[in-house]
């Protein structure tokens, strides 16, 4: 069923956006249409396609978190036998992998970008509405594909998440949990291409009048630059997959020595997808925090500009790091990698600048949504400093494949974590016309940021300890046993952290209604209904900058114009 | 378009002098034919642009004071709902099996991914299950 | 800067700057107090000289990483704190967007600051890579799961195990080396990937199949240091474990004519020449693990 969307003439000032089915004001709950299962079985909105990306990705956090812990407590003891070795290699295997593969990605850019993106720029849907409801359907059956791993003789894969070669081979990894990994990555990985495309071709073909791409926000612009990361990173993945297949299946002999082919080639084609991978999870973050600092400061983005070079510098520098994941290989170029792993760290720090900014001489309101935006900024910043030790060869040498690395990437995506609870707190209410209840959201937050810290910071130690990662049993050292006990304690203050967000959920069930704009917060889609319409607004307000909803709603507080624009026209001025 | 042709370019431009400099310094061939194909991804949509913005008048989003009048009209169609997307998906979840567990899973793939391709095109030809006209 | 937040005068500035030297303080006497009786920040001095040198470049990284780290810290805190808005307050603040010098300056400063840490990564990688003529050449051959050891110009091996338990010495590969002298190490894989690690010695690096990776250690001291696999290489990746024990060069050459004198082990993967050359030319030899691993 196709609709035609129309936005008839007025004589100015607010028009009505409407659907297929009739003039101003009509309601579109009289949508014909499938209902129930087969509504959500055939649906094409954006809204309802992120909803359910957002709720999936949340499982496979939970289920990946429930691995978690138990991976902490095998390791809260030394020589534990609560798993054994093989299970364990599952266990981390699949942690990491669900994390990375099945609920970062998936929530960032097919969850929220879905539902807020189009919303965000005034465009009625995504530009390819079906091609997005077949990613959804192929992330779900990666996922499904991924998780059948568990239940077939021989378990599920157990090479790490990076699946190596030459040990993910088929003479050292036989078995269908290998070769289940590998689909669930190919079909995942289209899912992930083609949002890529559908971002892109949203932002540059259905932007609302007068919406430049210098007003959009600063979600939707890093959502973008994701969106140009993901088709280039991807396709490598992708490639380097179907290689390890034919490898395993078809007698290549691309990734082993015997026959003349190169097992590190793996490497770098994995870690040329893996390193802009992080990236492509973090920006979708950044973003979500961005927004919540600017709104619960009641200011603009600070440096809205320089945030926009800095997002776009992170993801050019981010196509030319990847081999800082193999400074212990002996055959990579240790210079240029060093140099352009520490030059990233200049955006990331003018980015974490503009948060400052933003807050500074504002009027900062500390509600949940941006407790977990500060708390991400900490974390992150921690994580971001020892990434920069990282980024030095020779100390690299020492850390890598140690707990500091799992120390340094568990601060950042944990501070991940926390920008996603802060996105989720912040536009909850957008999508759902609801809100989560406060006191309950602040336990929650401290619950989490005191867990993060209390794991992450003993792992530091623990690395620099001499402590390996991967490793299922450690030996009897009172210090390693302390530590990763925190470490244990930290993990399950975590779970409990989730518990409370589930809690939160049922509790705040259709419990506390919101109108339009509950936060005061300035871009576009704070102007539409809570949640929005079919095709999202009815009415939209004249866009004069990054801010149209702020404009509309404080016409006299207008941010300072932008070096080469005129002052804007003072309150009462037509549009 | 010119905004989105510069990004575009620039990024190209920028992966293409790193990834001269990376395959001089280094020779190492796998990281400098993908930052070279990275090259190329900027350049193929970004010269595009150029070539279309030049070609164009300016779009309502593209300018300053566009108003939301100027905006009227048909903004786009969009395929409402559709069941292909669920059958393609079907259809690539059966071909996920069949590199694991055999090939005969193949069958139900390639029977729901082209059942589902012809329902999508057809879906797309004749506007779907009924048409809608706007009307006012 | 454009914004100037309303501040309380006279004592709000001075309680606001005692309470930013008091945490300064606190976090002063927590890094002291943490970094015990010297301030390796955590890491280890190194028996090596190459590793001494990456425990300077630790040192010197740290110091910045910390002082950036506390002011952008005291930064993030002081804003969020700071700027409260206070009760029912409802008046909106400057709505600042931009300070171009400002925004120049935290730019151009971490570049800066980059370009200095790269610097000085150069010049302790340079030292930490460099091969210069050794006084003795081992050979490293790393397989599912565990090390073997072989000195090329006697022809000797060390026996072959599969995993050992960490605590049980005797069961744990043994790489002897002279104490004082240049020490190449000639480092392989004969299966998957693994990792050489050897905590006190700052560094570690992967046994690939099919390359050789050389690189140098000179021990300044005396004593038995622990290594392990840091690369997941399978089942018993866990239980990798070995041994260094590096000796004086005197005691180094009796130990070597002594293990000379008794029969070297034929069994073992990379003592016979034939495997040895067959590895070196790239051709992979699945070892026929010896007992105690299935």
């Amino acid at each position: 069923m196709t609709e035609l969307i129309e936005r008839p003439a007025a004589d100015g000032g607010d028009v009505v956006v409407v659907d297929d089915h009739g003039g101003a004001g009509h309601d579109a709950h009289e949508h014909h249409g499938p209902s129930g299962l087969l509504k959500w079985l055939t649906t094409t909105d954006h809204k309802v396609i992120g909803l359910s990306y957002t709720v999936t990705s949340v499982l496979m956090l939970v289920i990946g978190g429930f691995l978690a812990e138990l991976i902490r407590i095998q390791l809260a003891t030394p020589n534990s036998t609560f798993v054994s070795l093989a299970e364990y290699n599952q266990l981390f295997t699949m942690h990491g992998s669900l994390m990375i593969y099945l609920f970062a990605g998936p929530f960032a850019f097919g969850g929220l970008a879905n539902i807020i993106v189009p919303l965000q720029i005034g465009a009625p849907d995504m530009a390819f509405p079906r091609l997005n409801a077949l990613s959804y359907w192929l992330y779900l059956s990666g996922s499904l594909i991924m998780l059948l791993g568990f239940v077939v003789a021989g378990g599920a894969a157990d090479f790490g998440w990076v699946g190596y070669a030459p040990l993910s081979n088929a003479l050292y990894s036989p078995g269908a949990g290998a070769d289940l990994w590998i689909a669930a990555l190919l079909l995942t990985g289209f899912s992930a291409i083609f949002t890529g495309v559908n971002l892109c071709a949203t932002v540059f073909y259905l932007r609302a009048p007068g919406m430049t791409m210098f007003r959009m926000p600063i979600f939707t612009w890093n959502l973008l630059v994701v969106g140009i990361l993901i088709l280039l990173a991807f396709p490598v993945l992708t490639a380097g997959l179907v290689m390890l297949y034919c490898d395993r299946h078809f007698g290549t002999h691309i990734y082993t020595v015997h026959g003349g082919g190169v097992p590190v080639l793996w490497q770098h084609i994995f870690w040329f997808w893996g390193h802009p991978e992080v990236y492509i999870l973090a920006l979708p973050f950044f973003g979500m925090v961005t927004e919540v600092i600017a709104a619960f400061s009641k200011k603009p983005v600070f440096g809205y500009k320089g945030m926009i070079f800095a997002t776009i510098t992170i993801a050019a520098l981010s196509l030319g790091v990847w081999a800082h994941h193999m400074f212990t290989t002996g055959v990579v170029l240790l210079p240029f990698f060093s140099i352009m792993s520490l030059l990233i760290a200049v955006p990331t720090g003018i980015k974490i600048f503009n948060w400052i900014g933003t807050m500074w001489g504002g009027k900062v309101r500390l509600e949940t949504a941006m407790l977990f935006a500060i708390g991400f900024v900490i974390t992150f910043l921690i994580g971001g400093l020892t990434g920069i030790y990282l980024a030095s060869p020779p100390l690299d040498f020492f850390t890598h494949d140690t707990y500091f690395v799992v120390a340094h990437f568990h601060s950042v995506v944990l501070a991940l974590v926390m920008g996603g609870m802060a996105g989720l707190y912040y536009w909850g209410p957008k999508v759902t016309g609801y809100r989560l209840n406060e006191p309950l959201g602040k336990i929650q937050f401290w619950l989490w940021f005191i867990g993060a810290q209390m794991m992450v910071v003993p792992q530091y130690i623990l690395g620099l300890l001499g402590m390996p990662r991967r490793i299922a049993v450690y030996p009897n050292d009172p210090q390693w046993a302390t530590l990763n006990q925190w470490a244990t304690a930290g993990a399950i203050l975590m779970g409990v952290s989730t518990l409370v967000f589930v809690v939160n959920f049922l509790y705040s069930w259709k419990r506390y209604p919101v109108g339009n704009n509950p936060w005061d917060a300035q871009t576009l889609e704070w102007f539409t209904t809570s949640p929005p319409p079919h095709h999202n607004y009815y009415s939209l307000p004249p866009i004069r900058s990054e801010r149209p909803t702020w404009d509309y709603n404080h016409p006299d507080q207008r941010s300072l114009a932008h070096g080469h624009h005129e002052e804007p026209a003072p309150a009462g001025a037509p549009a | 378009m010119k905004v989105e042709a510069k990004l575009l370019l620039y990024l190209g431009l920028f992966f293409g002098a790193m990834g001269i400099v990376y395959w001089i310094w280094s020779g190492e061939n796998a990281g400098g034919m993908m930052l070279m194909a990275s090259m190329a991804l900027g350049f193929l949509p970004g010269g595009y642009y150029l070539w279309w913005g030049h070609r164009m008048t300016a779009r309502p989003s593209d300018l300053d004071d566009a108003s939301i009048a100027d905006g009227a009209g048909i903004v786009e169609t969009f395929p409402g709902s559709s069941i292909w997307p669920f059958t393609l998906g079907c259809g690539t979840f059966f071909v996920g099996l069949s590199l694991v567990f055999g090939v005969w899973f193949a069958v139900p793939a390639v029977a729901l991914i082209v059942w589902a391709m012809l329902g999508a095109v057809s879906e797309s030809r004749r506007g779907g299950g009924h048409t809608h006209n706007a009307h006012g | 800067m454009h914004s100037t937040p309303s501040r309380p005068p006279g004592a709000g500035r001075t309680t606001a700057r005692r309470g930013r030297l008091g945490a300064l303080a606190l976090i002063g006497a927590a890094m002291l107090l943490s970094g015990c009786t010297e301030p390796s920040f955590g890491a280890y001095k190194s028996v090596t000289s190459q590793g001494r040198s990456t425990f300077h470049l630790w040192q010197g990284f740290s110091i910045g990483a910390i002082v950036i780290g506390a002011f952008t810290l005291l930064l993030i805190l002081w804003a969020a704190l700071r700027f409260r808005a206070r009760g029912n307050d409802e008046t909106l603040p400057r709505q600042t967007q931009y300070h171009l010098p400002l925004e120049v300056t935290y730019t151009v400063i971490p570049i800066l600051i980059v370009f200095a840490l790269f610097a000085a990564t150069v010049v302790v990688e340079n030292k930490v890579t460099a091969n210069p003529p050794p006084a003795t050449v081992i050979r490293v051959y790393a397989f599912q799961w565990g090390w073997q050891f072989t000195y090329p110009s006697t022809n000797f091996a060390t026996p072959t195990v599969g995993f050992s338990i960490r605590g049980q010495e005797t069961n744990t590969p043994e790489m002897v080396m002279p104490q004082g002298e240049n020490v190449r190490i000639i480092l392989q894989s004969v299966d998957v990937v693994h990792g050489f690690y050897v905590r006190q010695f700052n560094f570690s690096r992967y046994a690939l199949p099919g390359v050789q990776n050389i690189f140098t250690f000179n021990a300044q001291s005396t004593g038995t240091f622990f290594g392990q696999c840091t690369q997941l290489c399978g089942l018993y990746h866990s239980l990798m474990f070995f041994k260094v024990r590096v000796v004086t060069p005197a005691a180094y050459q009796q130990w070597l004519a002594a293990e000379l004198a008794a029969a070297p082990i034929t069994s073992s993967i990379a003592a016979s020449a034939s495997v040895r050359q067959q590895l070196d030319s790239g051709v992979p030899v699945k070892p026929a693990i010896g007992a105690g691993v299935n």
